[in-house]
C-alpha cells in the first residue's frame, strides 16, 4: 500500500469513524437523559 | 602510585573532556533543559510537566552520567511506565476523576465540536506522509493534533518510540501555548458580529443516574467500535465513574492527587530522559515541532469553521468561538474562548458552553486515537 492510499484511507475511515462514533455517543446521551430525566421537583438551576 | 593518581584524576575530568570534544549536542540540550526549567519555574508554563521534563533533559545530557542507559535511573522510569504505556493510562484515570462532563451532557450535540477539533490529526497525517515519514511515525506525529499529552505518549511509545521525546515535548509545549495560538485564528475566521453572539445560561437538566451511566456507555460503545483504544477510553471512564459514583472518594482523591502527582513526576523525568542530544537534535525533531504547530492550528480552525456552520444551522444561536474549544487542551481552551468572547462583549458568558465543547474535545481526542489504532489493526499495520 502506498502512502497516499494509506493516508486517504485513514482520513476517510478513521476521520469518518471518529465523527460517527461521537454522533452515536451524542444520540445515546440524549437517550440516557430521556430515560433517566432529572427528578421533577428539583428546580433547574443556572450555572 | 603516580599512575593511579593520574588515572583517578582523569576520571574526574572525563565529563568535561567529553563535553568539549564530542559533546556539542549535549551542551545544546543542557541549554534546552534550562529553557524548559525556566519556562516551568518562572513563566508558569505547564510547570508540573516542564520541570520534570527539563530536569530529565539536563540529567541525561550530562556526559557519561549514563542515567538514560540500561540500568540508569531515567531508563528505569521509562521501562517502568512509558515503554509499557502504564503512566499515560494512570494519568487518564486521574483526568477522568477530575473531569465533570456535566456541561457536555447538558447539550450532547456539542460533542460534534470535539470531532471537529480532531481534524488537524488527519490533515497532519497526510502532511507527514507527504514529507516521507513511515506510516507509524506519521500517525505518532499526527496525534500531536489530539492536543492531549497522554494520548500522544501512549500512541508514540507503542508505535514510534524513537520519536517519543520530540512528540511529547511538542504536544505539551503546544498545549501550553494554546492561549497564544488560538486567538489569532479565532479572530481571523469570525466576524465581530459572530463573536458577540450570546448563548444564554446552561440549565441543569442531567440526572445523577445519567451522569453515572455516561462513562459506562462511552466505554461500551467506544470499546466495541475501537477495541484497540479501549485502554485509553476505559481508564478515563474508570476515573469518571469513580467520581460520579461518589462512593469511592478515597480512590477518586488518590487518583486526582497522589497518583496523578507521582506519575506526572516519573513520566516527566522519563520523557526528559529520551532527550539525549545525539538522538534528539535531528532535522526530524524540527519537522515534528513544525507539524505539531500545523496540527493544532488546523484543529482550532476546523473547530471555529464548524462553529460557524452550527451558527448558520441554528439560526445564529451558537457563537462560533465556542467551536475553538473542541480541542482537548482542558480547561485552557475553554478559558481562551471566554476571554475572547468578553473582549468583544463584556457581558457575554461563554464559559460553560466552551467547557462543554472542551470536554467533548477530550472525549473526541481519545476516540480519534482509539479509532485510528483499530483502523491500523484492521489494515494489518500493527
Amino acid at each position: 500500500m502506498d502512502n497516499w492510499t494509506f493516508g486517504l484511507t485513514m482520513l476517510i475511515v478513521a476521520g469518518g469513524g471518529t465523527f460517527a462514533t461521537l454522533v452515536l455517543l451524542g444520540f445515546v446521551v440524549d437517550l440516557l437523559k430521556r430515560i433517566f430525566p432529572l427528578a421533577t421537583g428539583k428546580p433547574a438551576d443556572d450555572r | 602510585m603516580i599512575d593511579s593518581i593520574v588515572a583517578g584524576v582523569s576520571g574526574l575530568g572525563a565529563g568535561v573532556a567529553y563535553l568539549f570534544s564530542q559533546g556539542l549536542p549535549n551542551a545544546i540540550m543542557l541549554a534546552v533543559g534550562g529553557v524548559l526549567l525556566y519556562l516551568g519555574a518562572k513563566k508558569d508554563v505547564e510547570p508540573l510537566l516542564l520541570i520534570p521534563i527539563g530536569m530529565g533533559c539536563v540529567l541525561v545530557n550530562i556526559p557519561l552520567s549514563e542515567l538514560g542507559a540500561e540500568g540508569g535511573l531515567l531508563k528505569i522510569f521509562y521501562d517502568m511506565g512509558v515503554g509499557n504505556e502504564l503512566f499515560p493510562l494512570l494519568i487518564f484515570v486521574a483526568i477522568g476523576a477530575m473531569t465533570d462532563f456535566g456541561p457536555l451532557l447538558e447539550n450532547p450535540r456539542i460533542l460534534l465540536f470535539g470531532a471537529a477539533g480532531q481534524v488537524g490529526i488527519f490533515l497532519t497525517l497526510l502532511l507527514a506522509l507527504a514529507l516521507g515519514f513511515p506510516v507509524l511515525e506519521a500517525v505518532s506525529i499526527a496525534i500531536i493534533g489530539a492536543c492531549d499529552g497522554p494520548t500522544a505518549i501512549y500512541v508514540t511509545s507503542q508505535y514510534a518510540p524513537q520519536l517519543l521525546g520530540p512528540v511529547s515535548v511538542a504536544a505539551y509545549s503546544y498545549m501550553a501555548l494554546v492561549p497564544i495560538i488560538m486567538p489569532p485564528i479565532m479572530r481571523a475566521l469570525t466576524t465581530e458580529k459572530e463573536r458577540t453572539i450570546r448563548m444564554g445560561t446552561v440549565k441543569k437538566s442531567v440526572s445523577p443516574t445519567a451522569k453515572l451511566l455516561f462513562p459506562l456507555v462511552v466505554t461500551l460503545i467506544g470499546g466495541l467500535i475501537a477495541p484497540k483504544g479501549l485502554p485509553l477510553l476505559g481508564t478515563i471512564m474508570l476515573g469518571n465513574f469513580m467520581r460520579e459514583s461518589g462512593v469511592v472518594q478515597r480512590l477518586t482523591k488518590a487518583s486526582e492527587n497522589e497518583i496523578a502527582n507521582v506519575v506526572t513526576l516519573f513520566l516527566g523525568l522519563a520523557i526528559g530522559g529520551t532527550m539525549e542530544g545525539h538522538a534528539f537534535l535531528k532535522p526530524t525533531t524540527l519537522a515534528i515541532f513544525g507539524m505539531g504547530f500545523v496540527a493544532i492550528s488546523m484543529d482550532v480552525a476546523a473547530g471555529v469553521l464548524f462553529g460557524k456552520l452550527m451558527c448558520r444551522l441554528t439560526g445564529g444561536r451558537i457563537n462560533p468561538l465556542v467551536g475553538a474549544a473542541g480541542i482537548s487542551a482542558y480547561p485552557m481552551a475553554a478559558r481562551v474562548v471566554q476571554t475572547q468572547g468578553q473582549r468583544y462583549d463584556k457581558k457575554n458568558h461563554l464559559l460553560m458552553h466552551a467547557v462543554g465543547a472542551n470536554t467533548g474535545g477530550q472525549i473526541g481526542s481519545v476516540v480519534a486515537a482509539a479509532v485510528m489504532l483499530s483502523v491500523l489493526k484492521g489494515m494489518g499495520l500493527i
